[in-house]
């Protein structure tokens, strides 16, 4: 399992909201949060990381904690 | 009254002024936020205008630009463009392109530019100053700033920018209706584009253009076509928009000169101004790139067919009274806010902390090297090119 985290750097872009659209919603802070962490593994987390302009989004190994984020 | 009637006829007409959108899109925002349209081919669509739906479009998946090609309201340059690039696709494949290119455009990457462009800005700007006045300012400075940042990031030589900037021009506008010659100048750059990457092939370089071939040669994760796209897709968007946005900014900051007066008294504003600006001008007159439902859509109380091509007016949902208090004042010191400038979702605006930095640098060295800067000529008599997507001035005559 991996825990998806969603730093304040974020600016609301929706890049992730659009390209991983179950990890990824916009509150009604007009922020992204992950509506479930952990979650299963799925490459669209880790292209949602990749593509956010702020580097803002962090996946870590649920049991070891290790990233398995572009932005290591 | 039959569907027919109603529906609104596209385009809207033109705004009246150069600083505002045309009082349409807030009779529809107030009255029809989810109207149906007719195109000029006489089919149907849907214009979207209240801030919150335009993002909702922009963000949700539902709203496809996959589907969307080929749709009556992708007659322009552009939109051809897009069919054929990363603009005119969905997640996972969108995806899977964005996600090779985004690396060298975070927020922490551009700001590793910031000294390079801060002294180019100065630069140009020196040049400017000891010109015979009036200076055009495009020529000077607003067109080969840009075009020089995305030419060094992606390893275009600069100097070749005479030979690109037509065919630019070309797919940035209707070509007066012609399709073919659209196609003719994205044939040109597809060509001149190959001969570029052969030779960073032969002798790899420090740039972003060498990071995508080796990204095709690792793995095969874009095809050739798809690396001739990105790059030339990349050198438009990342000079025409900008340069035209820096001439839009410095129109605007003088037809509001208390606010002028205001930014070159307190220059720690120009971050927020650049928002405020983002927000306020109107780049291009028309609506972003259109989408077609994959399935029905309720919007503001209106269902939209599965199947329907929806338009979004960023100038509507940026003047949406209901997010921005007093929507149609311009103010540089309201605070930040998520203005739809660059878009949202998916598509959002890949060179957006690119753009801020340039425009925050080009306002900055603005204020510093001119600071009692001005239009040599009325508007009336400023020329924009016919038929563009993105309000171009022919030139930006400028003295002091």
């Amino acid at each position: 399992m991996w825990n998806v985290a969603v730093s304040p750097a974020c600016i609301g872009s929706g890049v992730c909201a659009g390209s991983a659209p179950g990890h990824f919603a916009i509150g009604a802070d007009g922020r992204s949060h992950p509506p479930a962490t952990p979650v299963d593994p799925d490459d669209a987390i880790l292209g949602a990381a990749a593509s956010c302009p702020m580097e803002a989004i962090t996946v870590t190994d649920a049991d070891t904690g290790t990233h398995v984020d572009p932005f290591i | 009254m039959t569907l027919q009637d109603d529906a609104l006829a596209l385009p809207l007409p033109p705004a009246p002024s150069i600083y505002h959108p045309t009082p349409r899109l807030a009779e529809l925002r107030a009255n029809r936020p989810v109207a149906e349209v007719t195109f000029p081919d006489g089919s149907t669509g849907w214009l979207v205008t209240r801030y919150a739906d335009v993002r909702q479009v922009l963000i949700d998946p539902r709203f496809s630009r996959a589907a969307a090609a080929g749709s009556a309201a992708s007659d322009t340059g552009i939109a051809l463009v897009a069919t054929d690039s990363i603009l005119g696709m969905d997640p996972p494949e969108h995806t899977r392109l964005r996600r090779l290119v985004a690396g060298a455009f975070t927020a922490r990457r551009v700001e590793e530019l910031r000294p390079k462009v801060t002294a180019l800005v100065d630069t140009l700007l020196t040049d400017v100053a000891a010109r015979p006045r009036p200076v055009d300012l495009v020529e000077h400075f607003s067109l080969p700033l840009p075009v020089r940042v995305i030419c060094e990031l992606l390893g275009v030589p600069p100097e070749d920018q005479h030979v690109f900037h037509a065919w630019s021009d070309t797919i940035m506008s209707d070509a007066g209706g012609d399709p073919a010659e659209i196609r003719a100048a994205m044939g040109n750059l597809a060509v001149y584009f190959g001969k570029l990457i052969a030779d960073k092939r032969a002798t790899p370089a420090d740039d972003l253009m060498t990071a995508l071939i080796a990204a095709r040669g690792n793995q095969d994760r874009l095809t050739e076509q798809e690396l001739v796209n990105l790059c030339f897709g990349l050198l438009i968007a990342g000079h025409e928009t900008t340069a035209n946005q820096i001439n839009m900014f410095l129109l605007t900051l003088l037809h509001f000169p208390e606010e002028y007066a205001r930014l070159a008294g307190s220059p720690e504003l120009v971050p927020q101004a650049v928002e405020e600006l983002m927000r306020f001008v109107q780049l291009g007159e028309g609506a972003g790139l259109p989408r077609v439902t994959t399935e029905a859509v309720d919007l503001s109380g209106v269902t939209i067919p599965a199947g329907a091509v929806v338009l979004t007016s960023m100038a509507a949902a940026n003047r949406d009274e209901s997010v921005f208090a007093d929507a149609d004042r311009l103010d540089l010191s309201r605070e930040i806010t998520q203005h739809l400038g660059f878009g949202a979702g998916a598509h959002h605006c890949l060179g957006a902390q690119l753009a801020r930095m340039e425009l925050q640098e080009a306002l900055r060295g603005l204020l510093r090297h001119l600071p009692d800067l001005r239009i040599a000529v009325p508007d009336a008599e400023l020329r924009f090119k016919t038929g563009m997507i993105v309000r171009s001035l022919q030139s930006l005559p400028v003295t002091w």
